[in-house]
């Protein structure tokens, strides 16, 4: 049918960029999208405005993939507006739907985040110690920049969302499939994440045995890397408690999975799973070796357990931030 | 900090063996507080660390967790991961600036009705110094 292109929209919040790449590693495929679609709004490649956005009808994008974390009031609005404007957001990569890395700064404050990176960085030279304020007088008149949040949000802590596309960034095959679904009109039950209900072990090509590990280690600490599961040879890989879909690339390149796939399928907590996993396989099982300080000192390897355990998901963890005491 | 602050305990009791020390500690007459709830488990290996996480995101101020003594469990090791489990629950905690005293594991065994007595009114008593949990009010 001419004429009746699929309308999309894409856009970024908190985020680095890498998804916006990882749209355009679909290559040539990226031609047929849009033969079959027109893109309406996308801040990184084509000249639009919000208010261009704001002009439309609500529910004149037909989807909208919106990628990054909610972690200021610009982005918020964006989430708000999008939201309205669109018949189907997805929630693309793991900033959106669990946090991402951005959401990491749940671990400290607007105020800690502004002294490390304004005050107290030794690449910054900041005498007079300024900081960014919602709003400052200049000569010429007011001026106003989008607020900073102490708490970083998921796109769903903020607006509904009807599709999750997890992964850091998504990779190209679920983007397909996405797509794919979409073009066809044959979409999973709202609320789905677009990807297969499996762990990142399932797609491991190590296949984890009943070995018990003693010793917590870093990769580079690991002398010999042997060829089987690498979390039986000590190093924490969070495929356990990953969603897969991925096809386990970082095990393919000898390297631990950091989790970006977020929970696996029913999971409530990527953190809390990784926890059982973990302590299954660590230490022997027996009277001699079970004392406290034995465990203790196994666990004193465990350098940072909310960086390992929620690397791209503490705002979508039970508990979402650090605590924030006066 | 608050006087009369009763903190809402959850106890998850094995089966086997805390859980009917909690019995004895009833028929024996002990006194102790009545802040906990007790949640009956088949194994303190049964308890996964999300239904720990999840009671203090809902605000409850304590948890405890009681299993069979090193040896005892019936499920051979279900008393040694959790141990584990809870310990890295403690750490995790520590660097979310939330009193890793939350959580406590504990050893108690069928005949130890008076050490369940104890460890819950010592437990108690610590979580009142402590005050409310805090993530409390964001459930409010
Ligand atoms: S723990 Fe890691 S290395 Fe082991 S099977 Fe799972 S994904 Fe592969
Ligand atoms: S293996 Fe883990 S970290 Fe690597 S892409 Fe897959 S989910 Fe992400
Ligand atoms: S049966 Fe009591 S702790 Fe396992």
């Amino acid at each position: 049918m001419t004429g009746e292109k699929l309308k999309f929209a894409f856009y970024w919040a908190a985020s680095c960029g890498g998804c916006e790449i990882a749209v355009l590693d679909m290559n040539e495929a990226i031609l047929e999208v849009v033969s079959a679609a027109d893109i309406l709004f996308w801040p990184v490649a084509i000249d639009t405005k919000y208010s261009d956005v704001e002009a439309m009808e609500d529910g004149h994008i037909d989807v909208c993939f919106f990628n990054g974390a909610i972690r200021n009031s610009e982005q918020k609005e964006l989430a708000h507006l999008l939201r309205k404007k669109s018949k189907v957001l997805v929630a693309f990569g793991s900033c959106a739907v669990t946090g991402g890395i951005p959401g990491l700064a749940n671990l400290s404050s607007r105020k800690g985040v502004f002294e490390t990176v304004y005050l107290d960085n030794a690449s910054i030279e900041n005498p007079d110690g300024t900081v960014p304020e919602t709003s400052s007088r200049v000569k010429e008149g007011e001026l106003t920049i989008p607020e900073f949040f102490d708490t970083v949000d998921t796109l769903d802590q903020t607006v509904e969302v009807d599709y999750y596309l997890p992964g850091c960034p998504p990779p190209t095959a679920l983007i397909m499939n996405a797509i794919n679904a979409i073009l066809s009109g044959e979409l999973p039950p709202k609320g789905s994440v677009i990807a297969p209900a499996r762990s990142v072990c399932d797609e491991c090509r190590f296949e984890k045995s009943e070995k018990r590990i003693t010793k917590i280690k870093r990769i580079y600490e690991v002398e010999e890397l042997e060829d089987r599961c690498l979390l039986e040879q000590g190093i924490i890989c969070m495929g356990p408690a990953t969603r897969g879909g991925c096809g386990a690339p970082c095990l393919e390149a000898n390297m631990p999975c950091t989790g970006c796939g977020g929970p696996t399928p029913n999971s409530l907590d990527q953190g809390g799973k990784m926890i059982s996993a973990l302590a299954s396989v660590l230490g022997i099982d027996s009277e001699a070796v079970s004392s406290d300080k034995e465990v203790e000192a196994m666990l004193d390897r465990l350098i940072d357990p909310v960086g390992t355990f929620y690397k791209y998901g503490l705002p979508s963890a039970l508990i979402k931030r650090r605590v924030m005491k006066e | 900090m608050m006087e009369d602050f009763e903190p809402t305990v959850v106890a998850f009791l094995c089966n086997w063996c805390s859980y009917a020390g909690a019995d004895l500690a009833g028929t024996s007459r002990l006194k102790y507080p009545s802040n906990i709830r007790s949640i009956r488990v088949m194994c303190s290996g049964r308890v996964d660390p999300i239904f720990i996480l999840d009671a203090l995101k809902e605000g409850i101020d304590g948890v405890l967790v009681a299993g069979c003594h090193p040896g005892d469990c019936h499920y051979q090791s279900g008393n040694y991961k959790t141990n584990r489990k809870i310990k890295l629950i403690k750490r995790l905690l520590s660097e979310l600036n939330i009193e890793p005293d939350r959580v406590r594991f504990e050893y108690i065994s069928a005949s130890e009705g008076q050490k369940f007595a104890t460890v819950v009114t010592e437990f108690v008593g610590r979580l009142k110094e402590m005050g409310p949990s805090p993530l409390k009010e964001a459930c409010e």
